[in-house]
């Protein structure tokens, strides 16, 4: 657990200590806002909750959370020091956790920051603030799905570009799959079962399912078992491409 | 102590390391010596815990790298290749990193900070991003990571490539002083150093060992051990006279032009050739008796192999 903390504490501080952290934060922020006001029209829908705001969170992190991912693994392959990372008396497992918490832990504080869109509806109206924090908690769920698939595919390159596309890809698969439009191209021919399983596996499900204020035990199963099968993922391809 | 035992790495249909055995104590610095691909820095990076063998054993203190990992990387500080190093961070973060990972606290954690800060001179750089630093800082950036909770076994992937003469000498005297009472590898593909540092060397080529011995002992298999080097006016005449000597086996013209009378089967043809200039009266710019040549050696070595296979 120690060594845990011992990385996560230089993970985090190595996202500050580039200008990357702060782009992605301000892109983060400036996106978030304009989406909410402009594309979702927070003012004219005349509404005290943060919908708007939620609803473009999951298309958001599809380009954004990549972006942080990228890096994880694949920079430490280029410039060797998983050598020296793995060298050191600390297990694969532990140096999985302490990353993807990290980058975790960033995402949240971008997210934190987005804190004046709850003061605006809150000065503005009287909203349901246990479902704003619902909201919060889902979306940081989510960051953190997608921060391990990214996590992950991070592992399999040393190419930053590549892992970026390939999250992209992959994310977007698990956010569509639960759109109707998807669902309706398996509907015509495969059993109800398999069409079922398709769209629980989407984000998109088990994300509004939570940021409308309903924090159901089985939504938070399965952000739980998605992150906890990737970090498994991740440490396996790690183990098995060490070489290259 | 280290231990390997048919120790195999395979990358694919690839052999990299084959069967390799060896055991090194205490006191020993074992130089790694092997032309580029013969599996120098695979075996290294086996036995410091990063590759996991494809087949054999391999221990560190009496630790199995794989069964034991965490117990055999902590008695063992590892320099890869290239000294990778995380760019953003600054010597002082860095090594500050690397203790809080070791577990060092305290008086020891400042004890240790501040002697690898003091040997290897990071007084100037402490504070700057390792990414803004020459090749030689951050070369000692890696061994000062490597050194720091002072471990018993110090694996070393070439420690002075790419530094200049100075930084190459400060590298082996430190590793000279720090030899009593570790177990250090190193891994080389420049001879002199294994003279400079080692007092054993295993020579491999295709992931075999082919040599495995003293430095001064592998030179004497070297045809010019004994073999006496000397500049002379008249090389013709002089070279005539001493293939003439019974203890000289041949006579050939160095590179910069000196002449090397080479010994016949073991002899010692120093005092045959100093008799004979003083009894000729040549005038003799330079007399030398050489210990033998390891680049000779090394060449001749991995050429047999690699023309047996």
């Amino acid at each position: 657990m120690n060594n845990v903390m011992v990385l996560f504490r230089r993970e985090l501080a190595s996202y500050f200590a580039t200008p990357l952290a702060y782009v992605f934060i301000v892109i983060f922020l400036v996106l978030a806002g304009t989406l909410t006001f402009y594309m979702g029209g927070l003012y004219e829908r005349g509404e005290a909750d943060l919908l708007p705001f939620f609803t473009f969170h999951p298309w958001l992190y599809l380009f954004l959370v990549p972006a942080i991912s990228m890096r994880m693994w694949a920079e430490e392959r280029k410039s060797g020091t998983i050598e020296l990372l793995l060298t050191l008396p600390i297990t694969m497992l532990q140096a999985v956790i302490g990353k993807f918490l990290a980058a975790w832990a960033f995402t949240a504080i971008a997210l934190a920051l987005t804190f004046p869109v709850w003061i605006t509806v809150n000065y503005l109206g009287d909203p349901d603030n246990g479902v704003i924090a619902a909201g919060y908690v889902g979306s940081l769920l989510m960051a953190g799905g997608f921060l391990a698939i990214g996590s992950c595919i991070s592992a399999i390159t040393r190419s930053q570009v590549i892992a970026f596309v390939l999250s992209l890809v992959v994310c977007f698969g698990f956010l569509l799959s639960g759109f109707p439009m998807v669902l309706s191209l398996f509907q015509s021919w495969a059993p109800q079962g398999v069409v079922d399983a398709i769209a629980g596996m989407s984000f998109l499900t088990h994300f509004n399912a939570i940021s409308k204020g309903v924090i159901d035990l089985r939504d938070l199963v399965y952000f739980g078992l998605m992150i906890a099968f990737w970090l498994y993922a991740n440490a396996v391809v790690i183990n098995l491409k060490k070489a290259d | 102590m280290i231990e390997t035992q048919s120790l195999s790495k395979h990358y694919g249909s690839l052999t990299a390391v084959d069967d390799l055995s060896f055991s090194v104590g205490s006191g020993e610095v074992l130089g790694f010596l092997g032309p580029n691909g013969a599996g120098k820095s695979t075996t290294m990076k086996m036995i410091a815990g990063f590759l996991t063998p494809t087949s054999g054993t391999a221990s560190v203190c009496g630790y199995d790298v794989v069964d034991d990992a965490l117990k055999a990387k902590q008695c063992t500080g590892y320099l890869p290749e290239g000294a990778p190093a995380y760019a953003e961070m600054t010597p002082k973060q860095f090594l500050n990193f690397v203790a809080d990972v070791r577990g060092l606290q305290g008086d020891l954690r400042r004890q240790r900070l501040s002697e690898v800060h003091e040997r290897l001179h990071l007084g100037k750089v402490w504070d700057r991003p390792i990414e803004t630093l020459s090749k030689g800082f951050k070369r000692r950036v890696g061994l000062a990571q490597a050194i720091l909770h002072d471990p018993k076994v110090l694996i070393l992937d070439e420690p002075t490539d790419g530094l200049d003469p100075n930084q190459k000498h400060e590298v082996r005297s430190l590793i000279s002083d720090m030899s009593q009472d570790k177990i250090i590898i190193v891994s080389t593909h420049i001879l002199e150093e294994v003279h400079a540092v080692c007092n054993r060397a295993i020579i491999i080529a295709a992931g075999r060992i082919l040599a495995d011995d003293t430095p001064r002992a592998l030179e004497a298999r070297s045809r010019y051990h004994n073999a006496v080097r000397l500049r002379v006016a008249e090389q013709d005449k002089v070279a005539e006279r001493l293939k003439a000597l019974t203890e000289v086996a041949s006579v050939e013209q160095d590179e910069d032009g000196a002449l090397v009378a080479l010994p016949a089967n073991n002899s010692l043809p120093y005092p045959a050739i100093a008799a004979l200039i003083a009894e000729k009266g040549w005038q003799v710019d330079e007399l030398a008796v050489e210990s033998g040549r390891l680049d000779e050696v090394f060449r001749t070595i991995t050429n047999v192999a690699g023309s047996r296979t």
